[in-house]
């Protein structure tokens, strides 16, 4: 068999975290369920670590996908600072997704910088696993 | 944001009638087709009473609102302390005499602006304090004598407290004529809202130096107010909301006693902190629910005798979780509604949110209309004039009584675990509420449950509408005036004071005089709660999912 089939047949890694100083934890611990019981392999990161902590836990455990959430207004400065991290670490295939209380402004400047999704409050759980799906996939082509 | 996910179930949904089923409400609670005598038996006398009689149900004042309207107190806070100045001086020359300060992330976790945690946050949800001299700038010209200050500060309260003290001092002001309230509900930190420095021992025992302090020092100053607001908006219901809050309250209570302090000594500075959600009678029964068990256990559990401590007084505030992004202008109708429940709820304060908060933090004009909508309320409708309008209907009065029998099912529960800290610490009342938050979720993802604009009746184009933007101006001044600081003070003199805390810390004698001390010498924000992190490590939550 060839890896593509296998590939397409895995597991997402995926993890879950809050890269800033914000508590308001009900939407991450929302989606890991979500993510859960759409057959994904979650990692919650708990609560206040640092981007570069962020970072080195989605490369210690090899995942496919970041998904942050921040409802703080942090975003800008946070989001990229994982993306950065990533990148430091050699790990620049992670895919990096955002949600949270993101104005339509940021949106475009969290895309520019290769932060997808960036789902506002109400976006249906669907979406956003949909979406995951699909930068997963492309993480994984990007591997092979 | 073209939806098409939602668009299409919506669009299914809206297809399928709503007519036949079971109804409940937030809580589980299934709802009759209509309510009858038979489903509220019990005696006037002892479950109602006229208000301002035991056991409060039907209000906590004779006069209610004919005596004094609630207190519109719209919370507010951002940027530098000279912005917060500003508008706190603004609000002062519209006749407000009660302040409302929101802090920023940073200060809220007890780090100083030039932390490289805090980049990108100073400022941004409220006001940033990193030393004493911030707190100068945010009161300057404010005569602190003459108004009462509600600080919304949680783990490091027992800090802004003596900071507050402080600059009353200097400003010629004891003490024990300071006015305020600060919010200090750790428990509830730990439930929900999530923002702590040390493990939870250690944060009760500052609670308890401060209850003790300002029992014996600061009369009028309230040191804590059981927050249930954040309880709910992690996604608790409204049952676990009331009977969450209430046990933190109890525990405070206890902490109090037990540290040799009589009931009647304190309890009456205790006030609480609730939300008011979109489910309408459900929420004006747990208001009832609220007041008639805390007086009930005020004074058969914890034997209070003064009237004072058996009295519920809480400020409410309408539910964010509510707010949509979809359609912000429903907002401003969600609020108006909760704000009414608040008021037949009986509240004694209010901060109606704005409706562009699923946006961002809210613009002047957003504000405005959130005030309004108060003071229609409270001069057009007609609702202040009557205390209680609802009492004695069939399904308030059932529904009140379900609430309180549910809440106790839950005080048992956390009694059977050895407490409100080891349902923390066992990570119980944060599961509870992480479970019903998505089991609400599906239900939204289901559609069973509707919410206009985002799962129903939803519009295809969403136009963006004119929100507030922070910059990173407020960042630059306060790291600047951090250092200006630090390069100022006497540094022998604030390491002196940091030794004195770390030895305070370390035993069990009360730390506030400590505190102040350090505080006085312009040590910072950041360099206090250090010592704080040393003596008592941190903190990691419980595996929650």
């Amino acid at each position: 068999m060839e890896g593509t089939n296998d590939s397409m047949r895995r597991r997402i890694r995926i993890l879950v975290a809050k890269p800033a100083l914000d508590g308001h934890d009900r939407g991450v611990l929302i989606l890991a369920k979500a993510f859960r019981d759409a057959g994904m392999e979650v990692l919650y990161a708990g609560l206040l670590p640092t981007p570069e902590t962020v970072a080195r836990i989605a490369v210690d455990e090899d995942v496919d996908v970041v998904a942050l959430s921040l409802h703080n207004s942090a975003h800008l400065s946070a989001f990229p600072e994982v993306k950065r991290w990533l990148k430091k670490l050699g790990a620049n295939d992670i895919q990096v997704v955002g949600g949270g209380i993101i104005p339509p402004a940021d949106r475009k400047k969290l895309e520019k910088m290769g932060i997808t999704g960036n789902f506002g409050p109400g976006t249906p759980l669907e979406q956003v696993i949909d979406h995951v799906r699909k930068v997963a996939k492309k993480k994984w082509k990007m591997d092979q | 944001m073209p939806d098409n996910y939602r668009a299409k179930k919506a669009y299914k949904q809206q297809m399928e009638s709503a007519g036949s089923g079971e109804r409940t409400n937030s809580s589980g609670i299934r709802l009759k087709e209509y309510y009858t005598p038979q489903d509220f038996k019990k005696s006037y006398e002892d479950e109602l009473a006229n208000p301002g009689e035991y056991p409060y149900t039907r209000g906590i004042h004779k006069d209610m609102y004919r005596g004094k309207l609630w207190t519109m107190r719209m919370f507010s806070g951002f940027g530098t302390p000279e912005d917060t100045n500003g508008r706190l001086k603004l609000l002062l020359s519209h006749g407000e005499t009660g302040l409302s300060v929101a802090f920023d992330m940073p200060t809220l976790y007890g780090l100083d602006a030039t932390s490289e945690r805090a980049h990108g946050e100073v400022g941004k949800c409220g006001v940033n304090v990193s030393s004493l001299k911030d707190m100068e700038i945010i009161f300057k010209g404010i005569p602190l004598d003459k108004v009462s200050t509600s600080m919304t500060i949680n783990a490091p309260a027992n800090i802004l407290t003596a900071m507050y003290a402080v600059v009353g001092e200097k400003g010629g002001v004891a003490k024990s004529k300071l006015a305020g309230t600060v919010q200090a509900d750790i428990l509830k930190e730990y439930i929900a809202q999530k923002e702590w420095i040390y493990p939870p021992e250690a944060h009760m025992r500052l609670i308890r130096d401060m209850m003790v302090y300002c029992t014996r020092n600061m009369p009028k100053w309230n040191y804590i107010s059981i927050s249930g607001y954040h309880i709910r908006e992690a996604g608790a219901s409204a049952v676990q909301e009331l009977a969450f809050t209430l046990a933190d309250g109890f525990e405070y209570v206890k902490m109090g006693i037990d540290n040799g302090l009589d009931v009647d000594s304190f309890a009456p500075r205790l006030s609480f902190f609730f939300n008011s959600s979109i489910n309408f009678f459900e929420e004006i029964a747990k208001f009832r629910a609220a007041r008639r068990i805390w007086a009930r256990e005020m004074k058969e559990t914890y034997g209070a005798k003064n009237d004072r401590s058996m009295k519920l007084r809480f400020h409410s505030q309408t539910s964010g979780y509510s707010l949509t992004w979809q359609q912000p202008l429903n907002n401003i109708v969600r609020t108006s509604i909760e704000a009414l429940a608040a008021v037949l709820g009986g509240t004694q304060s209010l901060h109606t949110n704005s409706y562009d908060e699923a946006w961002a933090l809210p613009s002047e004009q957003a504000v405005e209309v959130a005030l309004r909508t108060q003071q229609i309320l409270a001069h057009e409708t007609g609702v202040a004039d009557v205390i209680d309008p609802l009492g004695g209907s069939y399904y308030i009065e059932s529904l009140t009584d379900k609430m309180e029998e549910e809440a106790y099912k839950y005080f048992k529960t956390i009694e059977g675990m050895g407490g409100v800290v080891n349902s923390i610490k066992n990570g119980y009342l944060q599961r509870e509420i992480a479970a019903t938050a998505y089991a609400h979720q599906k239900k939204v993802e289901s559609g069973e449950m509707k919410i206009i604009g985002v799962n129903a009746f939803v519009k295809e184009d969403e136009q963006p509408i004119n929100v507030l933007k922070i910059d990173l101006k407020a960042e630059r001044i306060q790291r600047k005036r951090l250092q200006d600081v630090r390069l100022k003070r006497n540094n022998s003199r604030v390491q002196r004071s940091l030794e004195r805390l770390r030895d305070v810390y370390s035993g069990d004698e009360n730390s506030m005089e400590a505190v102040i001390e350090a505080v006085k010498n312009y040590a910072t924000l950041e360099e206090i709660t250090n010592v704080g992190r040393e003596v008592f490590g941190g903190w990691k939550e419980p595996t929650i999912v």
